[in-house]
């Protein structure tokens, strides 16, 4: 594949601590992390998805100005921003692991719609359901 | 008056976000305010006032619509009793529910369960994501602007082809 979706964003409150938790607790690990002054650009990156960049960002300068920045801190922090979807073979076991490492779930895994599907939050608010690859 | 005042602290937001999540984890469970003040880790006091601030209605009001969504749900995919559905979906008394559910959705739970079945016999084909969706009172008004605008969405359509 030549052509599609490289990388998407989220907005995070804090880079360190979206960094520590998506590499630590949901298995990505850093594509680039690179800095000028106060700006950092961060992706991080699933292993079984190299073509995909996951980027972590915070509003804010030189982007935002103050008030828009705190707009969208405030949307993130009411999980007003889209739903992400992280798709795993087994969604039960996905659940005990990352259950175990801390991971703040909003729904238990539930049998529907021929899948089994749960849901959990970052630490910023960004909302994701977790789903079993269908057979 | 709301928009005089400083957008809340994302940190508060989180907090309040926590409360919302777990109502909508558990609806049918008691969500008394001191019990959502703790999830929040805020004041009594404080809670409602700072939840309508962030979601735009009252933590019980809001616990209420949830219930609705979830009974809608029920009466339109099981075959349970309008009781037994109202027991499940939080309210201890039968009248207390008909009443909620008259004064959110304008339909008794009864004609609910009539119009919706019809409705999804009628559009079985969709896939069960989107057909969930279709249940939002929100899509009436949708449809039927779509309605009006067929014209010209003919039109588009006739144009794409020609292209």
């Amino acid at each position: 594949m030549s052509q599609g979706v490289q990388i998407a964003g989220l907005y995070v409150r804090d880079q360190d601590e979206a960094l520590a938790f998506y590499t630590e607790r949901l298995g990505f690990r850093v594509h680039t992390d690179v800095r000028n002054g106060d700006f950092r650009w961060l992706t991080v990156q699933y292993p079984d998805q190299p073509l995909f960049q996951l980027g972590l960002f915070t509003p804010g300068p030189p982007m935002h100005d103050a008030a828009t920045a705190q707009t969208l801190h405030a949307a993130v922090a009411k999980g007003a921003m889209p739903p992400l979807v992280l798709v795993v073979d087994d969604c039960r076991a996905a659940y005990e692991r990352m259950c175990a490492q801390g991971v703040e779930f909003t729904q238990e895994p539930i049998d529907r719609y021929g899948t089994v599907d749960a849901g959990f939050r970052d630490p910023s608010g960004n909302g994701w359901k977790l789903i079993e690859t269908r057979r | 008056m709301s928009e005089d005042l400083p957008i809340q602290d994302p940190r508060l937001l989180r907090r309040l976000l926590r409360a919302k999540d777990r109502m909508d984890a558990a609806s049918h469970e008691d969500w008394p305010v001191q019990r959502l003040a703790r999830v929040s880790q805020v004041s009594e006091a404080h809670f409602a006032r700072s939840f309508k601030k962030a979601f735009g209605v009252p933590p019980h009001r809001y616990l209420l619509t949830r219930r609705i969504e979830r009974a809608t749900a029920l009466l339109r995919d099981t075959d349970r009793s309008i009781t037994e559905i109202a027991l499940r979906t939080g309210w201890r008394s039968l009248g207390t529910f008909g009443r909620v559910f008259r004064d959110i959705t304008g339909e008794s739970p009864g004609a609910i369960r009539l119009r919706v079945r019809v409705m999804v016999h009628d559009i079985g084909e969709v896939p069960p994501c989107i057909r969930s969706a279709a249940d939002r009172p929100d899509l009436r008004t949708a449809v039927s602007e779509r309605r009006k605008r067929g014209e010209s969405g003919i039109k588009r359509a006739v144009r794409g082809g020609q292209r």
